[in-house]
């Protein structure tokens, strides 16, 4: 009665709009998490401001603060920062030590310069150090450091293992044994945590390289041990059952799969290539067609079939098309303003916020809102709070 | 429903077969237990049966197993996924996906069946094994039960005729196994499952089992018939069937409700008896008593003991051995231990029991110092083992852990002595010594690998007995150890506690504790829930009672071999 006619179809949207709690029924498809990133990333990829590299790292890890679950893949997001931090700091130690093309004023320390023969012309190890130089480096490292948080920030959203149900069906297998291949390596770091606890019971010091060296052969053993015990329950359990297909069509996949495959090489030659680019492109493209056609049939030979597949709904639409729209828009902020994008640092000025672009940049939060809510944690860290009151 | 003809096995570069003369039926819907020693082809038997051996683990397969009519030499373990499930000893390895649903769905994926027949069967199968709240869970951070009940589901969904389990319930705490056994029941009773199973806890399964197969020595035929006839004649034997010999019960029973109709007679014999309580010895109340009750005791002590003369117990080593006081644990946000309280006498047993993750290896681990505490203390004689350098916690605190493997580094057994020598800073020889006793026939070069699992144990346990610590603890010593070899732990233990140390075990196994504790700590959720001497802890619980004290409830007796000596005494 009282709601106004107008604001009905309002609270409906809003309804709509209103992100229910994830489980896996309306689980956001892998591959929507991942185009959402790597579209951060292009947009990352097109500035060196390093105000619109921050307010993009804040887009990711804000979305991953408020979607990640607390699954072992998500938490290698704070991994990736660290990395992103290294790279930064490495980047700006390497223009410290070993200079730089960039032009410059400012000195702001100069290093011994180590005296190199004639024929290491243009290495230089040492000398001034101007502040245009540092500037730039710390610009460039902060991009490569933005995209490295943005792949982070795809990894802990999505799990890895799920991009694989999007494979085609020829790819499968493939597909599982590369992702059985990776869990070698978190195995592994857990062993090594095991073992080194391990050492501390003989009385040994936990730590050093020779603790390392001593525990790196039983932790090879017992990593390569675990890989057969899995490929034997994949054997046991109907991995790799292949239907009988004629070999006609046997023939027919090889043949397209191989012929698709050297279309692709050829045309992607042509188009690198700069002469061939008017056959390049067509070339590529129809290799690309026959190359799929070949998987296509190739799959019958697999007899598998998918549990639940991830399903492309409005949301999983919504959070890859935010990201693909945060490229575009840098993209073409990038032709119709270049400077802003790339703040000078010749001579060496205050970067400043371009307007447009950063509120492009602010639509890849959409996420944070549309993208189903995991399952909070809050509720399993109360209920040990409600049972230390029953028993107060 | 699965025929072995004239089956042998031999693997590469071993003198005998590993398996032969095995020429057996087993019929559709029955479950068959498989009982035998460590290392006489229990697994190999179970794996000719998926065709893992020998398509898999190479080696060469004489005669014939055909499963429902399909030759397993012409078919590959992949060609027989509709038809066998298999779950190895470790779930972790059985795992190819990383969480529950997907788990479950992988066989079924692979066998290419329909989306809508795969969502049912998940759906049922979740209900079956009551794993629907964990369906979203990552496989890595669940329990070993839940594991345990997810690598059964996940070989169920693509509903097999036959099921083939290598020890499922060694892993589990008895409450877990109770229910993963209920399952295997269910199946076989309501789908008509065929299960073929391998376990050396046969207190937990035997009732269970319609056959049992004993392979009673390497390369030796195996024996098959049904349960109580095959248990009067088999070198092991559970406690119940034991105690039904004893009592000359016939028919044998098997399970604890058989047992307590027959038993009504052996009550009354017994009741006059005293029963050797070892609350008389167990020091509840702190050190004091310990020393009192053996110089007022000494000859009923050196019986339980199993000892011909108690060590003497200097009055020095009466103080407690370890003191622990409201002991907090956290990772991360999950509280592991909370307000634990624990004191230890030295000569005196104690074991930790309570479900799968109740904060047991948390315990040991403070106890060792592997894992610092983050409220309350702990005391390893007058240290604090998380901030004293491991070199002088060696000779104080020695933990063999739940893999004993991971203790050992070196390529031959001497080598390692040598080290642990080094490592303990005792006299050349000390470890050594200490080998021969424990393990005798094993060489110097023999590679710590090739060893078996009891064997492996053994050689753990004299490692870090070289130190001479006071205190030592076991983190489920008995997994994967048979019969003779949990009888051989026990002696040593017990002749270690007469010398007067202090042992702590964490064990799911309630007829060891029974055998060896003065005493019994129950965790639960990482709090102690009960404390106490252990006829009065475990009688009293479902769930930790060992199998001769439910028989013969509510009389506190223990183990088969307190009543035989009462028996005797009578006599």
């Amino acid at each position: 009665m009282t709601a106004s006619p107008a604001s009905a179809p309002a609270r409906l949207l809003r309804r709509a709009l209103h992100a229910p709690e994830a489980d896996r029924a309306n689980a956001l498809p892998a591959g929507a998490w991942w185009l959402w990133a790597l579209g951060l990333a292009t947009a990352a990829s097109r500035t060196t401001n390093p105000l619109l590299l921050g307010l993009l790292v804040g887009v990711a890890g804000y979305v991953v603060a408020a979607r990640r679950t607390d699954a072992p893949w998500a938490r290698s997001y704070g991994a990736f920062i660290k990395l992103g931090l290294f790279v930064v700091a490495l980047r700006l130690v390497f223009s410290v030590f070993l200079g730089s093309q960039i032009p410059g004023t400012h000195t702001v320390f100069t290093l011994p310069e180590l005296p190199l023969p004639d024929w290491a012309q243009g290495v230089r190890i040492g000398g001034r150090v101007t502040a245009e130089q540092l500037v730039f480096s710390l610009y460039d490292g902060m991009k490569l450091a933005t995209l490295l948080i943005c792949i982070g920030a795809a990894n802990a959203l999505a799990n890895p293992a799920r991009l694989l149900k999007s494979l085609p069906g020829a790819l499968y297998e493939a597909g599982v044994a590369v992702v059985v291949a990776m869990t070698f390596a978190p195995n592994m770091v857990a062993d090594v945590v095991r073992l080194r606890t391990a050492r501390r019971l003989r009385g040994r010091p936990t730590g050093g390289v020779r603790a390392v060296a001593q525990i790196g052969l039983p932790v090879l053993e017992g990593a390569l041990e675990r890989s057969v015990a899995v490929a034997a329950s994949m054997d046991a359990r109907g991995y790799g059952r292949t239907a009988q297909v004629p070999a006609a069509v046997r023939h027919t996949t090889n043949v397209l799969t191989l012929g698709g495959l050297l279309g692709v090489c050829a045309g992607t030659y042509g188009l690198l290539a700069a002469q061939g680019a008017v056959y390049g492109l067509p070339l590529l493209l129809a290799g690309l067609v026959v190359a799929m056609a070949g998987l296509r049939l190739g799959g019958r030979r697999s007899v598998r079939t998918r549990y639940r597949p991830d399903r492309w709904g409005v949301r999983a639409w919504l959070v890859a098309c935010s990201g693909a729209a945060v490229a575009a828009a840098m993209i073409w902020a990038g032709a119709v303003d270049p400077e802003a994008l790339r703040p000078g640092v010749v001579p060496l000025t205050a970067p400043v916020l371009p307007l447009w672009p950063a509120a492009a940049a602010l639509i890849g939060l959409l996420p944070a809102l549309v993208a189903p809510v995991p399952p909070s944690n809050r509720a399993a860290a109360d209920r040990p709070a409600q049972r230390g009151k029953e028993q107060a | 429903m699965i025929r072995f003809e004239r089956v042998s096995v031999r693997y590469e570069g071993t003198e005998r077969p590993t398996l032969s003369g095995v020429d057996l039926t087993v019929p559709e819907g029955e479950l068959v237990l498989l009982v035998g020693p460590s290392g006489v082809g229990k697994s190999t038997l179970l794996g000719t049966v998926s065709g893992l051996v020998p398509h898999f683990t190479g080696g060469l397969l004489s005669g014939r197993v055909t499963v429902d009519g399909r030759d397993t030499r012409t078919h590959k373990p992949r060609e027989l996924a509709d038809l066998v499930g298999t779950v190895g000893q470790d779930p972790l390895a059985h795992f190819v996906t990383d969480t529950v649903e997907d788990e479950l769905a992988y066989g079924m994926e692979s066998l290419g069946l329909a989306p809508d027949v795969m969502r049912r069967r998940v759906e049922e199968t979740l209900d079956l094994l009551g794993l629907a709240e964990l369906r979203d869970r990552p496989i890595a951070t669940l329990s070993g039960g839940q594991q345990q009940r997810v690598a059964i589901g996940s070989v169920l969904t693509p509903h097999p005729k036959v099921l083939v389990l290598d020890e499922p319930t060694s892993a589990l705490d008895p409450a877990a196994a109770e229910e993963v056994l209920a399952v295997l029941q269910r199946l076989v009773h309501d789908l008509g499952t065929t299960v073929l199973m391998a376990e050396h806890r046969l207190e937990r399964v035997v009732q269970y089992a319609d056959q049992v197969i004993v392979l009673p020595a390497p390369g030796a035929p195996p024996v098959m018939g049904p349960p109580d006839g095959i248990m009067k004649v088999s070198p092991v034997r559970p406690p119940v069937a034991e105690l039904g010999l004893l009592a000359g019960w016939d028919p044998l029973p098997l399970s604890v409700r058989d047992a307590r109709r027959a038993a009504g007679g052996l009550r009354e014999r017994l009741a006059g008896a005293a029963v050797p309580v070892r609350t008389g010895v167990a020091p509840t109340a702190g050190p004091g008593p310990v020393v009192a009750a053996e110089r007022s005791r000494p000859g009923r002590l050196a019986r339980l003991l199993g000892r011909g003369s108690a060590a003497p117990v200097t009055p020095a080593a009466a103080d407690p051995v370890t003191r622990v006081d409201g002991l907090g644990v956290r990772r991360g946000r999950v509280e592991a231990l909370r307000r634990v309280t624990l004191t230890v006498a030295p000569g005196e047993t104690v074991a930790l029991m309570g479900r799968n993750g109740a904060g047991k290896s948390t315990l040991l681990g403070a106890l060792v110092g592997m894992i610092e505490p983050t409220a309350g203390t702990v005391r390893v004689g007058g240290l604090a083992p998380a901030r004293t350098d491991p070199r002088a916690m060696v000779r104080r605190v020695g933990l063999v852990p739940q893999e004993p493997r991971d203790l050992l580094y070196a390529d031959t057994v001497a080598a390692e002595c040598a080290a642990a020598d080094r490592d303990a800073g005792a006299a050349e020889g000390t470890c050594r010594a200490l080998v021969s006793e424990l393990l005798p026939g094993v060489g110097d070069d023999t590679h710590p690998r090739d060893l078996s699992e009891g064997q492996r144990l053994a050689l753990a346990l004299a490692l870090v007995l070289t130190g001479r610590p006071p205190l030592l603890l076991l983190d489920e010593p008995t997994r994967g150890l048979d019969y003779a070899a949990k009888a051989r732990l026990v002696g040593v233990l017990r002749g270690l506690a007469a010398e007067g140390h202090a042992i702590v075990l964490a064990t799911h196994d309630v007829e060891l504790a029974a055998e060896l504790a003065h005493r019994v700590v129950i965790l639960a959720d990482g709090e102690v829930v009960a404390d106490g001497p252990t006829g009065q802890v475990v009688v009293s619980s479902p769930a930790f009672a060992p199998q001769t004290a439910k028989i013969l409830a509510p009389q506190e007796w223990l183990t088969v071999s307190q009543v035989r000596d009462a028996l005797e005494a009578g006599a």
